[in-house]
């Protein structure tokens, strides 16, 4: 019954997103009157989507076992917060999850906006349901959660092992509120598009979704890449992996496209650079869903695969962006470019990042589907880090720079001399690292140049805030500030780890002793232990940091029996200067036993960094919404008070 | 009916010598660094580009599996008897094709991936020199 309550649910969700399309279009090209069939549309579309995936939850915590998805997904005896995961942690599952966080958000800003145009608000709708449309097709089409079959099952086939994890069980929802805050940005900038009115309110209605996405895009990411580091069990924390790559790419524009509304809020210039990033964003979201969902890649990631699927999404994806693009050149030329500014400006600074940004995702884009691309030519070539980093540098030095010195810049137009001290003080420090780095004997190009930025900017990052009353400081700007530190943080986690890691590879008796960088490891023992579904060998491994105090590992070699697989579970000793990783490997025909250790100093920093970086932008959203809020209120009392006097 | 018994037998040895490779014990430098610094360095250097054909998205230098644990050795030994680390990586290329190195060079196949990057590099000047360089003109 809840299953099919579930169904119908969807069902009647994907007529209301058609009505909401039909009455939009309908409503921008003159029928007024449909607006508020538009909006009602969009408002019952979230809780009947909500309810749809409320039923699947449900489904999934009484395992119930007559539905498909639950018997292959699911089992009886896994905890609640596994079967919970388990909704999600699937193709449909997951599909429902994105169709019904994007029916939320657009019921949401049915009933919350008011600063945008009656029209640009209908065509706004109007697109988000169209989008929504192509969700909910495929789905019912292809992948329904709610299938039943025919006889019930016994008991059901439980998750992989490998994504029963705490972790992981959060990290694709998180990406997935990534993708749908796009996908509204999205159908703002088509909205705009279509009534041709780009202006600062739109920039403001647009900016807390590009805001909201971005910071869950960088969480995810973050988190994504920690489980690898610690998952994988050899120390790599980023492998320019396609499935990566896929969710690097929204970050990306999303990146750019947070920067360019800023720009057209404040100054009311980038008007169509602002559109066309919206429409890429959304664009590498849906490539990112294309490429992961599709089975196009095979990789560490790819869990799900289904071509027949992929090609769906093929569709939707070139029908949604070859219609946004088609739109954009009809209409880019009506859009006027907005206020102008001079090169050494806030704009001017970030304009050029916004450029190096969007060279870096084309870097990442061709890097990732030209392997793709040959192959379908029968000519496999391998594009990796010797690649990406070199060349993504180019671009990624530069940025930085600006990065550094593009907030102490005016709005509008400026002079470098007046910033003059801040510059030569972050110069000196870049300068001054660089030197400490070379005579501790890192020479790597890239690293070295990383530490020295990365100091520079740790400070650069800072001055924005220099001669102003902290406590009067608006909750934005210490956004922006604690996200600059962020990336400096992350960037000298990865220098650092990429200059100075080390690692030994050591066969050991037990009793042994081995070194590697400043700590001594010692094999204390090595014992057999058992998990619900699978066996494993302990090390029993006690390290010292310079001699200091003792620190006890278990580091594991682990053999799942079904489906058969043998991982090794890596233990980590965390400092605060970085990581001692450890990894037990196989017993050699001596007895000794292998053991794989690596110190890797300030690696944490990277994930720290990640966190500021999404704390950043989390600031910069609450303060955002604060002062929406206040000007809302402030602007009813007026209507309020010049209602009086009318009376 | 003898040639398909042949065939079937063949079969039998290939998957029975493939199992016998799998649980062999792995090779000497598949888990073992080599004495001198300066040349494990080099080694590790090399094997962080090249792919693990067994794997999926990872190098030789990050991998569990037997074949890359080979690899490994096959390396560090080459290494230690002085080769040089792109030497060795042409052997490997000759062996497995380009696919196995992650450090694509230029060539007939793999030249759009450098003349894209510098034609985006081109085309971002051009866009700053537009957006900006006019306008400093137009502001004043």
């Amino acid at each position: 019954m809840i299953a099919e309550i579930g169904l119908a649910a969807l069902w009647l969700a994907a007529a209301l997103a058609v009505l909401q399309l039909v009455g939009g279009v309908l409503a921008v090209r003159g029928q007024g009157e449909l607006a508020s069939v538009v909006r009602t549309s969009a408002i019952a579309q979230g809780v009947l989507a909500g309810l749809s995936f409320v039923a699947l939850l449900w489904l999934f915590i009484a395992t119930d076992l007559s539905v498909k998805l639950v018997a292959a997904n699911s089992h009886s005896a896994k905890p609640l917060i596994f079967k919970l995961s388990g909704a999600w942690g699937n193709h449909e599952g997951s599909m429902l999850l994105w169709v019904t966080v994007m029916a939320l958000a657009g019921g949401l800003i049915a009933l919350v906006e008011r600063r945008l145009a009656e029209k640009t608000l209908l065509a706004t709708l109007a697109a988000q349901g169209f989008v929504a449309i192509g969700f909910y097709a495929f789905i019912l089409m292809s992948s329904n959660p709610f299938e039943r079959l025919p006889i019930p099952a016994v008991e059901g086939n439980g998750l992989n092992p490998l994504l029963q994890d705490i972790g992981l069980a959060f990290h694709p929802p998180t990406l997935y509120f990534g993708y749908v805050g796009l996908s509204v940005a999205f159908s703002f900038a088509v909205g705009a598009l279509v009534t041709k009115s780009v202006t600062p309110d739109f920039a403001r209605a647009m900016r807390p979704w590009v805001l909201g996405a971005w910071v869950f895009l960088t969480l995810g990411i973050t988190a994504g890449s920690y489980w690898a580091y610690y998952e994988l069990g050899w120390g790599g924390w980023w492998f320019w992996d396609p499935v990566e790559n896929a969710s690097l790419m929204p970050w990306l524009a999303a990146t750019a496209l947070l920067h360019s509304v800023s720009v057209l809020a404040a100054r009311d210039a980038l008007r169509t650079w602002t559109i066309m990033l919206g429409v890429i964003a959304f664009s590498m979201s849906m490539l990112g869903t294309f490429l992961v969902r599709s089975g196009i890649l095979t990789s560490v990631h790819a869990f799900a695969v289904d071509p027949e699927r992929g090609s769906f999404i093929l569709v939707l994806l070139s029908l949604y962006i070859g219609g946004a693009l088609a739109l954009f050149a009809l209409r880019a030329n009506s859009i006027s470019e907005g206020e102008r500014f001079k090169l050494t400006s806030r704009e001017g600074a970030l304009v050029f990042n916004n450029v190096m940004l969007s060279a870096i995702l084309g870097i990442v884009l061709l890097g990732t589907l030209y392997p793709l691309a040959t192959e379908a030519f029968d000519v496999r070539v391998s594009v990796g880090p010797p690649y990406f980093n070199p060349v993504g540098a180019i671009f990624t030095l530069p940025m930085l720079l600006v990065m550094a010195v593009g907030p102490l810049l005016r709005w509008r137009q400026d002079n470098l001399t007046r910033i003059r001290l801040p510059l030569v003080g972050v110069a000196v420090v870049m300068l001054a690292t660089l030197a400490v780095v070379v005579l501790l004997g890192a020479y790597s190009l890239l690293a070295d140049l990383g530490l020295a930025i990365a100091a520079g900017l740790a400070i650069a990052a800072f001055l924005p805030l220099r001669g102003r009353n902290l406590l009067r400081v608006p909750l934005a700007t210490w956004g922006m500030v604690v996200a600059h530190f962020g990336i400096a943080v992350a960037l000298f986690g990865m220098a650092s780890e990429s200059a100075f890691s080390e690692e030994k590879l050591a066969a050991v008796s037990i009793g042994d002793t081995t070194q590697v960088g400043p700590w001594d490891v010692k094999l204390e023992g090595v014992v057999p232990v058992a998990g619900p579904n699978w066996t494993a060998i302990e090390g029993h491994v006690i390290a010292r940091y310079d001699g200091g105090k003792e620190v006890v590992l278990d580091p594991q070699s682990r053999n799942f029996w079904a489906p058969p697989q043998e991982t090794n579970e890596s233990q980590l000793a965390t400092r605060w200067n970085g990581q001692l990783y450890a990894v037990i490997g196989n017993q050699a025909e001596d007895g000794r036993w292998q053991l794989r250790l690596w110190w890797k100093p300030f690696v944490t920093f990277i994930w720290y960094g990640g966190m500021l970086v999404a704390l950043g932008g989390l600031l910069s959203l609450i303060g955002r919404l604060a002062t929406d809020l206040k000007r809302r209120r402030a602007l009813r009392r007026r209507e309020l008070r010049s209602g009086e006097a009318v009376a | 009916m003898k040639c398909l018994i042949a065939a079937l037998l063949s079969i039998l040895a290939l998957t029975a010598t493939a199992h016998a490779q799998d649980s062999m014990p792995p090779a000497p430098y598949a888990y073992q660094q080599l004495d001198d610094p300066g040349q494990e360095e080099q080694a590790q250097a090399l094997m962080e580009t090249l792919r693990c054909l067994k794997c999926q998205s990872q190098s030789i230098a990050d991998s569990d599996a037997p074949m890359a644990g080979d690899m490994r050795h096959q390396v560090r030994s080459r290494i230690a008897a002085g080769e040089e680390p792109e030497a060795i990586r042409a052997w490997l290329i000759d062996r497995y094709g380009d696919y196995v190195s992650y450090d694509p060079k230029i060539s007939e196949t793999t030249w759009p991936l450098f003349a894209i990057p510098l034609i985006l590099a081109l085309v971002a000047g051009l866009l700053l020199w537009r957006r900006i360089g006019r306008k400093k003109g137009a502001a004043t």
